[in-house]
C-alpha cells in the first residue's frame, strides 16, 4: 500500500471532499500558501481563489463566518493555523456554533469543520504548543476528532465534512511529516469509532495524538520484558467509542490514560471516571494517567522536556499498574 | 428567548452583544457564493460597537465586498452604561470610515428615514457595491432587562422617547398625506391587537415541554 504523510492525507481528503461538493470551501490565513504545515498547498490553483479563502488575522471573524456560512448552506472548513489562537474565538465557537441547533430548536444544521493544528513541537513554547481538547469536550454541541496516522486524518477528515454537525478536528503538529499506509480506494471512518493500533493481552493504554506513538514505542519496548500492552486509540473524543475502550479494559483489567494536555481537567481525566463509574468492577489496579505537567509549554529544551509527557512515562505508569 | 426563524430567513437572536456580527458576514459570503442576490441585515446596538468582533466583521465585510448592512440602533445606553461614556466617538457611524464604509445618521424613530436608507443600502448591496454602515439613533423606553426601574436614567429623556413613538408619527404622517384614512388605521390595528390576542391565547393554553426534550436538538438528527 502507498505511503503518505499526514500533511498529504489531509490534503487528499480535502481534494476530494472540494471536487465532490461544490459547496465545500476553505477559510483561513495563509491557505494559498499553505504555509507553516503545507497542507492546502496547491489547492487555490486547483479550485480557484474562490474557493480558498485567504483571511486577514481575525480569528472571531473566521470562524464567526463560517457559521454563517454553514447555516446557510454552505460547508466551511476553516483552518485555526494553531490550535492556540481559536482562544481568540471562544465566543464563535462556544456561544454561536455550538448552540446554534439547539437554541433554535433544530432549524439549521450547523456544518462546518475547524480544523486545529495542535500540541508540542520541540520549542514553539507557550502560544503554540496547547491542547485545548478538554475545553471542547465539555461544550456540548460539538465533535471533537483526533486522529494519530494519515489514514485515519483522512478517512475522519472526509466524515467531518459531510457531517451536519460542527467537528473540532485537531490535527497533532507532529505528525503532519509522518508517513503511514494510506488507502487507495475511498474510506470515511466513522464518528465513534475507536482504534485498537496495538493488540495485547497484559494492560489497556488508550492513547490520543502524538502520545499514541509513544505509547506504541512503550509497548515495544515491554514487549521485549514479556509485558504485552493494548493501545487503544479513541480517535474521537466526542462521540466517544466507550464500546471499544471497555471490551478492552474488561480484557487486560489494567488501563493507563496517556495524553499531552495538561494533567488537570485533561480528557483523560474524564475518560477515567466514565471507567471508575462503570467498569470498575473490572479494574485490578487504579488506573493511571500520563499527561503533561500542570504549567504553560516552556520553551527552554531542558524545562519543555521537563514538562511534556513521553515513552518513559508511558512506561513507568504501566509498571504501577502491573 | 433568543428567536429565530430560518423558514423566513431571520437567523437568529444573540444572548451575546455583538454576536451576530461575524455570522452576518459569513451569511454575506454565503449569498455571494451562492448567488442569491440576497442581502443580509445585522442588528445591533451602542454597545456592540466596542466589541473585538464589531471590528473584524466590518473589516472583513469590506475586503471581501460582502452584501452586509450593519444596522445599529444607537439608543444611548448599554444597560446603565451610557454610550457618551463608553464610546471614544458620539456616533457610531463615525467608526465606519475606519473601514472605508460611509457611515450613515438616520432617526430612528422615523420609519420613513429608516426605511430610505436601508433601501439604498440594500439596492447597492446587491448591485455588488458591498456593505454599508447605518446608525439609527432611537431612544430606549424600557429598561434593559424586565423589570428594571432604569434608576440610573433622566426621566425626561424617557419620557421625550416615548413622544417621538415611531409608530405613531407613521401613522399621522400617512393620516395627513391622505394615504391611509382612520378607517384604514383602524383596522390595520384591530388586525394586529387580533393576531397578538390568538397568539398570547395558544402560547397561555399550550402545553409545557417534556422535560426530556431538553436533551433534543443538540446534534444532527440520526447522527
Amino acid at each position: 500500500m502507498r505511503k503518505l504523510t499526514m500533511a498529504e492525507a489531509l490534503r487528499e481528503a480535502l481534494v476530494e471532499e472540494m471536487s465532490r461538493d461544490p459547496r465545500v470551501f476553505l477559510i483561513g490565513e495563509d491557505l494559498r500558501a499553505g504555509v507553516p504545515f503545507g497542507v492546502t498547498k496547491g489547492l487555490a490553483d486547483q479550485f480557484g481563489e474562490d474557493r480558498v479563502l485567504d483571511t486577514p488575522i481575525s480569528e472571531a471573524a473566521i470562524i464567526g463566518a463560517s457559521l454563517g456560512a454553514a447555516i446557510t448552506g454552505m460547508r466551511p472548513v476553516a483552518d485555526m493555523h494553531f490550535a492556540d489562537f481559536v482562544t481568540c474565538a471562544m465566543d464563535e465557537v462556544v456561544n454561536q456554533i455550538a448552540k446554534v441547533r439547539y437554541m433554535f430548536g433544530g432549524q439549521v444544521d450547523a456544518p462546518l469543520v475547524l480544523r486545529m493544528p495542535t500540541g508540542n513541537v520541540k520549542g514553539a513554547a507557550a502560544h503554540h504548543s496547547q491542547s485545548l481538547e478538554a475545553w471542547f469536550t465539555h461544550t456540548p454541541g460539538l465533535r471533537v476528532v483526533f486522529p494519530s496516522t494519515p489514514a485515519d486524518a483522512k478517512g475522519l477528515l472526509k466524515t467531518c465534512i459531510r457531517s451536519l454537525d460542527p467537528v473540532l478536528f485537531f490535527e497533532h503538529k507532529r505528525l503532519y511529516k509522518m508517513t503511514g499506509e494510506v488507502p487507495e480506494e475511498e474510506v470515511l471512518i466513522p464518528l465513534g469509532k475507536a482504534g485498537v493500533k496495538r493488540e495485547g493481552s497484559d494492560v489497556t493504554v488508550v492513547g490520543t495524538g502524538w502520545m499514541v506513538h509513544q505509547a506504541l514505542e512503550a509497548a515495544d519496548r515491554l514487549a521485549l520484558e514479556g509485558v504485552e500492552v493494548e493501545v487503544v486509540d479513541p480517535r474521537c473524543l466526542a462521540p466517544f467509542d466507550k464500546a471499544t475502550v471497555f471490551g478492552s479494559v474488561s480484557k487486560r483489567n489494567r488501563v493507563v490514560v496517556v495524553e499531552e494536555a495538561v494533567k488537570t481537567g485533561a480528557f483523560g481525566a474524564q475518560i477515567a471516571a466514565w471507567l471508575a463509574e462503570e467498569l470498575f468492577d473490572a479494574l485490578d489496579a487504579p488506573i493511571q494517567r500520563v499527561a503533561a505537567k500542570d504549567v504553560p509549554m516552556p520553551f527552554s529544551p531542558p524545562m519543555e522536556g521537563f514538562v511534556i509527557p513521553g515513552v518513559d512515562d508511558v512506561i513507568a505508569a504501566v509498571r504501577r499498574v502491573l | 428567548m433568543h428567536i429565530a426563524d430560518a423558514s423566513v430567513g431571520v437567523l437568529g437572536a444573540n444572548g451575546v452583544v455583538a454576536g451576530g456580527l461575524t455570522v452576518a458576514v459569513g451569511v454575506g459570503l454565503s449569498i455571494k457564493q451562492r448567488k442569491t442576490g440576497q442581502v443580509c441585515l445585522c442588528f445591533f446596538g451602542d454597545g456592540a460597537a466596542n466589541r473585538g468582533p464589531f471590528h473584524e466583521a466590518l473589516n472583513l465585510a469590506v475586503i471581501w465586498r460582502l452584501p452586509v448592512i450593519f444596522l445599529c440602533e444607537n439608543n444611548g445606553w448599554a444597560s446603565s452604561t451610557p454610550h457618551q461614556y463608553a464610546c471614544a466617538v458620539p456616533d457610531v457611524a463615525a467608526r465606519a470610515a475606519g473601514y472605508g464604509l460611509p457611515g450613515v445618521v438616520v432617526d430612528g424613530m422615523d420609519a420613513l428615514e429608516v426605511y430610505a436608507a436601508v433601501r439604498q443600502a440594500a439596492e447597492r448591496a446587491r448591485a455588488g457595491g458591498g456593505p454599508a454602515f447605518i446608525e439609527a439613533k432611537v431612544v430606549r423606553w424600557q429598561g434593559h432587562y424586565e423589570g428594571d426601574p432604569q434608576g440610573y436614567r433622566d426621566r425626561a429623556e424617557v419620557a421625550d422617547g416615548k413622544a417621538r413613538d415611531a409608530i405613531a408619527r407613521l401613522r399621522s404622517t400617512l393620516l395627513a398625506q391622505s394615504i391611509l384614512t382612520t378607517e384604514h388605521v383602524a383596522e390595520i390595528e384591530r388586525a394586529a391587537d387580533a393576531e397578538i390576542d390568538t397568539a398570547v391565547a395558544f402560547g397561555e393554553s399550550s402545553p409545557l415541554p417534556r422535560p426530556e426534550e431538553a436533551l433534543e436538538d443538540l446534534y444532527a438528527r440520526g447522527s
